[in-house]
């Protein structure tokens, strides 16, 4: 298998992970805000509180993104993957400005670059270091 | 309140990450196509490391939905970024994986901007 066909499946998966967390989070976010209950140490207020239709599409959301994440960890380096999901950090911001109507201060924008920058500069390095047999499945 | 919710959060976000990267790296790689979720949970199952990693994932999943209750959500998420250095470390101590000085330069500037962003 070519080596460009593995790198197009890992920006596949990383991209599909990226969309599935970021909403995810919204999706939880909202729905932990308009629940009646506050969330505290009692686990029953959290059992309960799945069935919020926002909390249980945000947990769903974040189900399937845990399960992408996992086959990135088996193609990719965990030290590749962190920085990249950053740009996730970035997406939260923005989400949460937009449909949650949060203040992001200008200083907020420039950590953004920041995060953009970092993540561009990872993006150039190896995905995996560490090696491993060819074709273990 | 909010900064016990973030500890345990990146706590058990470390453990649970170290944990399934060991795991997927010797189980080799996997797809997700209609078969490979079923065999990614299969494999959940089989082992043990990928189910204690997510125990911890479910500890620090809770701390995140009561964090994210009464945090903005570009705070809380931005927040949970504070694992990112501790992970990287133990990536290289642990998991041997190489950090090269761009990697490295990567990592920083992304923690200086989580921290501008988590003010």
């Amino acid at each position: 298998m070519p080596i460009s066909n593995k790198t197009v499946r890992t920006y596949l998966l990383l991209v599909l992970f990226l969309a599935l967390r970021a909403f995810g989070n919204l999706s939880l976010a909202w729905g932990t805000k308009h629940m009646p209950e506050t969330l505290a140490a009692d686990p029953l207020v959290y059992i309960r509180s799945m069935l919020h239709p926002g909390i249980a599409m945000g947990v769903a959301m974040l189900i399937l993104a845990l399960l992408v994440r996992l086959a990135l960890l088996s193609l990719a380096d965990l030290s590749f993957i962190l920085p990249m999901t950053a740009i996730g950090y970035v997406l939260a911001a923005l989400l949460g400005r937009v449909f949650l109507h949060e203040t992001v201060s200008p200083q907020r924008w420039l950590a953004v670059l920041l995060i953009f920058g970092g993540a561009v500069l990872v993006s150039a390095t190896p995905q995996a270091t560490t090696g491993r047999p060819e074709g273990s499945k | 309140m909010i900064w016990v919710l973030v500890i345990v959060m990146v706590a058990a976000t470390v453990a649970s990450d170290l944990l399934q990267s060991f795991e997927m790296k010797r189980a080799g790689e996997q797809s997700v196509g209609a078969r490979g979720v079923g065999r990614l949970l299969r494999m959940i199952v089989a082992r043990r490391y990928l189910l204690l990693s997510i125990v911890c994932l479910a500890f620090s999943f809770f701390a995140f939905m009561a964090l994210v209750q009464s945090a903005p959500l570009s705070f809380a998420v931005p927040a949970s970024a504070s694992s990112f250095i501790l992970e990287t470390v133990l990536a290289k101590l642990l998991l041997k994986e190489r950090i090269g000085p761009r990697r490295a330069a990567g990592c920083l500037l992304v923690l200086g901007g989580v921290v501008l962003l988590g003010k």
